[in-house]
């Protein structure tokens, strides 16, 4: 509401980021440089603006460290509404402008389902007024995500939400799966899947092996994860429907995603930065915040998911923030919930691969902010002269140690409490805004 | 001066589907229901041309217009009409398809009116039965008088039906009436267009000869014929389209769509109407809306079919 249609224009809101790294994962771009920004929207960059401002503009000195797009995390699940007493849009907009996450979209699954244009509704004007950073909503694909009966896809998107999901079950209904496809293709949308097979799943708390059962509990097998996915793309096959598995954990699923991309199929797919760091072993003794959904497979599941990211066949990083509180993590471990938080600590974790020497920068920043920003139709996620001015400013060396106290998600279990991270937002502007500094 | 009607008529036995009819075949048949629809409007509408046959309607589904039409057609040709109700008849008590076939058989009718919910249903009874069966509905397989009365009212307020733009709109997948007016309109020489969510369309729905749409908008544009088809309400309530609200939001046909049609576009619509679903009220009742001159030319095309077929009975 800066220009309310008052016939003098005020003055431009500038903002100079000088003496830069400027990394565009869109382009690889990776070079010193400035960019300014104007009204909100990324109005120039390069090299001929690393020492030089506008007059006009407020100056911030990069000193050398990394200007790069906001991250952008579809998949993100809040308590608003219904269960804000886990999270609500306020206190999960601040966990991401600390992580570095400029833009969240978040789950259907909260109390009622979103699953009606009014909700969507509902939730735009509680974001607009209390979030920090952009939210957009996917929204429920069957109503109440159960399965049954297809949600007003059209009647939603045109609502604006960006994407659609199940939540955190599978559409195990096979001809609701393929109509579902099928109608959603008509409305230029994408469908977002867990790939879970509820009866493969059912009773089992982690992955099935050689740690589960040291540890006496029930596991799964991947075999739950491939049958959802290899049965969704037969039907992505039969119906071209733009089609998103959120969030694989094992090898075998990217076999099959890799051939179904070299087939030309409309399909991409993306992990969570958990299955990308850590496995069945940090589980430990019964560390219930590392109880996921999937569930943490074995080291040489990750390292093949990092292998993945690096090859392509992964498109997108997503914390998989899912805000528990003690009431239901507090438990054994069979018996405990599911999910952690994710927002604040999305990049650190991530950083872990670059320092480590598994992958690049720009293929991890890209699967953070253009690969989402593309499947999802947003603007952002790219440094380009007219993109909104989501932005970060990371010191890839801060070395810092994750303190569950001090994060700002209002549930607070992190499967990273007390590990040792290196790289660290530095200040994060939401359409030319600092929103964490 | 010879006869236009015996020059290209309809000689058949049968009449089951609309796949194969001929230009001549399906103009003799309409310029027979010409005439028809011509007596229908006269005080005395009866003539005797079936006197003496039996004519039996044989609906194993529910049907209040398509029944009716036929057995007014029936009696306006002279013919004795029997109806058979399907929920009282033997079929209810288990009775095969075919024993029920050959049990009316026994009883010497000379035509056959079946509507089955079962698609095949017609033609594989017209095998098993000496006398002469019109399909009045199989599943979603074939409806032919309902296309011929269609083509009737094109026709008659168009002049003509050969280059018409024709947008056949709703779900396409279980229509039958979509099917036969498809085959009917290419034979005649008209352009179809069908409109309908994906997952209201049948595979390989363009293979039928039709251009697919599955915007609304962009099907309608610059059509000369509107017609609208039913949606079943078990299908509007998560299962194929999400909700009526949506399906009325993207696929009823309203002003704004209208608007994308030729200014003097034709508004049909086989019945029975969901107002509010597929149409808007008014536009049901609009002034360019044939909606009742269709059932009109059910009638006349249905004694038009009658009549050409009583030429072929056998005059035992």
């Amino acid at each position: 509401m800066r220009n309310n249609g008052s016939p003098k224009a005020p003055p431009a809101e500038a903002t100079a980021f000088l003496n830069a790294r400027l990394i565009d994962p869109a382009s690889g771009k990776d070079e010193p440089g400035g960019l300014l920004v104007e009204d909100g929207l990324i109005a120039d960059l390069g090299n001929h603006l690393r020492r030089n401002a506008p007059e006009h503009a407020r100056v911030i000195d990069c000193k050398g460290h990394v200007l790069c797009p906001g991250l952008i995390d579809m998949q993100v699940f809040t308590g608003e509404p219904g269960l804000e007493h886990r999270e609500t849009l306020k206190t999960a907009s601040h966990a991401a402008a600390a992580g570095g996450v400029t833009t969240i979209v978040v789950m259907p699954d909260t109390e009622p389902v979103i699953d009606q244009v009014a909700l969507v509704d509902f939730i735009q004007r509680r974001a607009r007024d209390n979030a920090i950073v952009n939210v957009h909503v996917m929204a429920a694909m069957t109503r109440g995500l159960k399965g049954q009966d297809m949600a007003e896809i059209g009647l939603l998107k045109r609502a604006g939400a960006v994407a659609f999901t199940n939540g955190k079950s599978s559409v195990i209904n096979t001809r609701v799966m393929r109509n579902v496809l099928l109608y959603a293709k008509d409305h230029g949308t994408l469908v977002v899947h867990h790939t879970e097979d509820p009866y493969l799943t059912e009773g089992a708390v982690m992955n099935a092996g050689e740690v589960a059962t040291r540890l006496g509990l029930p596991g799964v097998n991947k075999a739950a994860e491939t049958v959802v996915l290899e049965r969704d793309v037969r039907l992505v096959e039969i119906t071209g429907g733009r089609y998103h598995a959120a969030t694989l954990s094992c090898a075998e699923s990217l076999g099959v995603v890799r051939a179904a991309k070299a087939r030309k199929l409309p399909v991409t797919c993306g992990v969570s930065v958990n299955h990308l760091t850590l496995n069945e072993n940090d589980i430990g003794s019964y560390r219930t915040f590392l109880r996921l959904r999937p569930p943490l497979r074995s080291e040489e599941d990750r390292t093949a998911m990092v292998r993945g990211l690096s090859a392509g066949d992964i498109d997108v990083i997503v914390s998989s923030h899912d805000p528990q509180d003690a009431d239901v993590k507090r438990h054994p471990f069979a018996e405990a919930a599911d999910g952690a938080i994710g927002l604040e600590t999305l990049l650190a974790a991530a950083l872990r691969l670059y320092h480590s020497g598994e992958l690049a920068l720009i293929p991890l920043l890209r699967a953070m902010t253009i690969n989402p920003a593309r499947l999802l139709g947003l603007p952002s996620g790219r440094l380009d002269k007219g993109a909104p001015a989501d932005l970060i400013l990371v010191d890839l060396g801060q070395p810092w140690v994750v303190d569950k106290a001090q994060l700002r998600a209002r549930s607070k279990n992190s499967p990273f409490d007390e590990s040792k991270m290196q790289g660290r937002v530095l200040a994060t502007m939401v359409a030319g805004k600092t929103v964490y500094q | 001066m010879t006869n236009p009607i015996t020059k290209a008529s309809f000689v058949r036995r049968h009449l089951l589907t609309c796949e194969n009819l001929s230009v001549g075949e399906i103009g003799a048949l309409l310029d027979l229901a010409d005439k028809a629809a011509e007596g229908n409007r006269q005080v005395i509408k009866k003539r005797d041309v079936l006197r003496g046959r039996t004519l039996i309607n044989l609906f194993f589904e529910a049907s209040t217009r398509t029944q009716s039409s036929f057995e007014l057609a029936g009696k306006r040709l002279g013919a004795d009409v029997m109806n058979m109700n399907v929920s009282t008849s033997s079929v209810s008590k288990g009775e095969t398809l075919i024993d029920t076939a050959m049990t009316l058989n026994a009883m010497r009718p000379d035509i056959l009116v079946v509507r089955h919910h079962a698609a095949g249903a017609v033609e594989l009874l017209s095998q098993k039965v000496d006398c002469s069966v019109i399909n009045a509905g199989d599943g979603a397989h074939q409806h032919p008088t309902q296309a011929l009365l269609d083509a009737l009212t094109i026709r008659r307020a168009k002049g003509r039906i050969a280059g018409l733009t024709v947008a056949i709109c709703g779900d396409i997948l279980h229509s039958r009436v979509a099917r036969s007016n498809i085959n009917v309109l290419n034979t005649m020489g008209a352009r179809v267009r069908i409109v309908a969510p994906s997952t209201l369309l049948p595979t390989q729905a363009e293979r039928l000869g039709a251009e697919v749409f599955t915007d609304m908008n962009a099907g309608l544009e610059g059509t000369d014929i509107v017609m609208m088809l039913r949606l079943q309400r078990e299908r509007m309530q998560g299962s194929y389209v999400p909700s009526t609200r949506e399906y009325y939001h993207f696929f009823g046909l309203d002003h704004e769509k209208l608007a994308r049609a030729k200014p003097d576009a034709l508004i049909m619509h086989p019945g029975p109407m969901n107002r509010g679903v597929e149409i808007a009220s008014d536009i049901a009742d609009h002034s360019r809306s044939v909606i009742r001159e269709q059932v009109e030319m059910g009638v006349a095309v249905r004694m038009a079919v009658l009549e050409a077929m009583a030429r072929q009975l056998p005059n035992h």
